[in-house]
């Protein structure tokens, strides 16, 4: 609260607080400066007319992605603060106003439909959570979506976004970079598709764990990807960072990321890979596919 | 005893304070004994003092000064360990990709005549070594050799142990441009597809995803003044507080200590430093390390590779489900 705020009696306040109405019809292009039309925004996958591609939390991820209805898995209860940690504020109250923001216990949400008509298990990081970092309550939701693509014998399909590992949970967090990968073991050892789609910003513990095992990395067009954060990195090299940099071209470049597509065309990109996979006939085919599915 | 080429952490200037004192009365004393009678008396009273207070110092060490020991220059280093406990060592370079990397140091050899695959971070212990070794601060390559030496374990069923003493990978252009995290990532999932024993230990900083690549282990032992931590108290502080210097705030609050991290079955074994840490008595302090380690893994013998993979498996799924049960 500003100084102005606390001397100005709350019936002033309320006068000058924001309106519900008018506020969300227009948005910025972080890109262009454009203002574009929230309505048409939402039309095309929010992705600004100059490509930008706007973060998304999980509900619109999945509105994009499912060909029509999806059901969600519940992520798994996890000890609440067992470090008692504190900065500024309690991480208890830090959790609390997360949850009360997104409307979710954690970082992460899983969900299960079909794309392009390909059984799919899903799970969406949530970057409006607590910058969607890895603490235990992601780490284990990770570890479910795995446990369900399993138990339904489905590819799993990773959005990550996040800037790295929960901090308030110290090396309970760190631990979360084997753990998942012990998720994606069992994927690996039943023979079934793991495919990251990685959304800006993905870095630190993230990226170094389940964000670069994936039998695929497609990315987002012109989303941050890396261990270290462009900051630290210019502090330590103590020059300007090139321009591109870190960026999912960058990376397609580099030979860390298999495709750049755009979020309108994932559905396609995602379908065709699954189905070739799983060996499931192509679109338009009554035939069996010739060889059965893997079994694990 | 008093050594005058001791490197005195900040919080021992007592201890170097009184330690300077007997080196001038045992100066006084060799030049003109005779004339100083109650000299000898003297340095015996404050030898007693030091010792008493490293002891009182060393008891109740909280997070923040446990990091500046574990940071001590002159801790033991990886190589210091392989020259000690390590018989017919062989240092193995390179990734067979890019290059070599002088911060994770590796190879084959004997421990308590057991053959194993040894490999950790070396910081180096000068200016010129330091900058060979990179500080401890692993690239790519550093993590791929690791890979590419568990590989060759794995080929000859030979056990891997890991000493982990960095700061964290190395944050660089360079490590970015060759894929830092998938190197880091690909490295961790190593150690748990291992089919042979794997045993870490954190033998001074466990930084971050940098020390998990090489620490994701069958059994997990730290040194009592190691720190093992998600993030730097620096970087921490520096990200909450967006101040660096409140680092000790940030040691505190992330539990980084042996003592905090065995209570969370993060860590397995802490195995005891002597009194004012292992630089103290660094020849005795890598002795009981290679004990610590020959138990750890003779209680492995006889397991084949699924057994081994399961145990990993579940010792790092338990981790933080059983706080939620308790």
């Amino acid at each position: 609260m500003s100084w102005l705020q606390r001397l100005t009696p709350p019936g002033v306040q309320r006068m000058f607080e924001k309106r519900d109405t008018p506020e969300n019809l227009w948005v910025k292009c972080p890109v262009s400066g454009e203002m574009v039309f929230n309505k048409d925004l939402e039309a095309g996958y929010h992705v600004t007319p100059a490509g930008h591609h706007m973060r998304i939390g999980p509900e619109l991820r999945f509105k994009y992605l499912f060909d029509s209805s999806w059901t969600t898995t519940e992520i798994p209860e996890v000890a609440k603060d067992p470090l008692k940690f504190k900065d500024d504020k309690p991480y208890t109250s830090r959790l609390a106003a997360a949850r009360k923001k997104t409307n979710r216990e954690d970082a992460m949400a899983i969900a299960h439909g079909a794309i392009k008509g390909i059984d799919t298990t899903v799970i969406v990081q949530d970057f409006s959570f607590m910058g969607g970092s890895l603490g235990m309550g992601a780490g284990e939701a990770f570890i479910k979506a795995c446990d369900v693509a399993l138990e339904k014998r489905t590819p799993l399909v990773a959005f990550t976004a996040a800037g790295g590992a929960r901090m308030q949970e110290g090396a309970l967090s760190l631990m979360q970079m084997p753990r998942t990968t012990l998720g994606i073991q069992l994927l690996k050892d039943a023979g079934l598709p793991y495919i990251v789609v990685l959304c800006d910003p993905t870095t630190g513990g993230v990226t170094a764990s389940y964000a670069m095992l994936g039998d695929v990395h497609l990315a987002e067009p012109g989303a941050l990807i890396g261990f270290a954060g462009p900051r630290v990195i210019e502090q330590t090299i103590r020059e300007k960072l090139p321009e591109g940099f870190q960026r999912s071209e960058y990376l397609l470049e580099k030979g860390m990321v298999d495709k750049v597509v755009h979020r309108k065309d994932l559905p396609e990109t995602l379908g065709n890979l699954m189905r070739v996979m799983m060996k499931r006939p192509a679109p338009g085919t009554n035939a069996p596919a010739k060889a059965e599915p893997a079994e694990g | 005893m008093s050594d005058p080429t001791r490197t005195y952490l900040d919080f021992e200037r007592p201890i170097a304070e009184l330690d300077s004192k007997i080196e001038e009365l045992e100066a006084i004393l060799a030049r003109n004994g005779e004339d100083a009678p109650d000299a000898a008396e003297e340095i015996a009273k404050l030898r007693q003092k030091s010792a008493d207070q490293l002891v009182a110092l060393y008891s109740k060490l909280d997070a923040w000064r446990k990091t500046m020991v574990a940071r001590h220059p002159e801790r033991p280093h990886l190589k210091d360990y392989i020259s000690t406990l390590v018989s017919e060592f062989e240092e193995l370079s390179g990734d067979r990709r890019f290059g070599e990397d002088h911060a994770i140091v590796g190879g084959t050899g004997r421990i308590g005549g057991r053959p194993v695959v040894i490999m950790g971070h070396e910081k180096g212990n000068d200016t010129q070594s330091r900058l060979k070794h990179n500080f401890g601060m692993a690239r790519p390559e550093g993590y791929r050799k690791a890979i590419r030496l568990m590989d060759l374990a794995e080929r000859f069923d030979l056990p891997v142990v890991t000493l982990v003493d960095t700061a964290g990978a190395y944050p660089g252009l360079g490590a970015e441009e060759r894929g830092q995290a998938e190197a880091i990532a690909r490295s961790t999932e190593r150690c748990l597809t291992l089919g042979t024993p794997l045993v870490s230990v954190i033998t001074g900083e466990g930084g971050s995803g940098g020390a998990v690549a090489l620490a994701s282990a069958n059994q997990v032992l730290m040194l009592e003044h190691s720190i093992y931590s998600v993030i730097s108290p620096e970087g921490c502080a520096s990200i909450l507080w967006r101040d660096g210097a409140r680092a000790r705030d940030a040691a505190m609050a992330m539990k980084i200590t042996a003592q905090d991290l065995i209570g969370l079955k993060i860590i397995d074994t802490i195995i005891p430093e002597p009194v004012g840490g292992a630089h103290r008595d660094r020849t005795g302090t890598m002795k009981k390390v290679g004990e610590a380690i020959e138990t750890a893994l003779s209680s492995m013998d006889g397991m084949d590779a699924e057994e081994l993979k399961k145990r990993r498996r579940e010792r790092f799924l338990t981790i933080g489900r059983s706080l939620l049960e308790g």
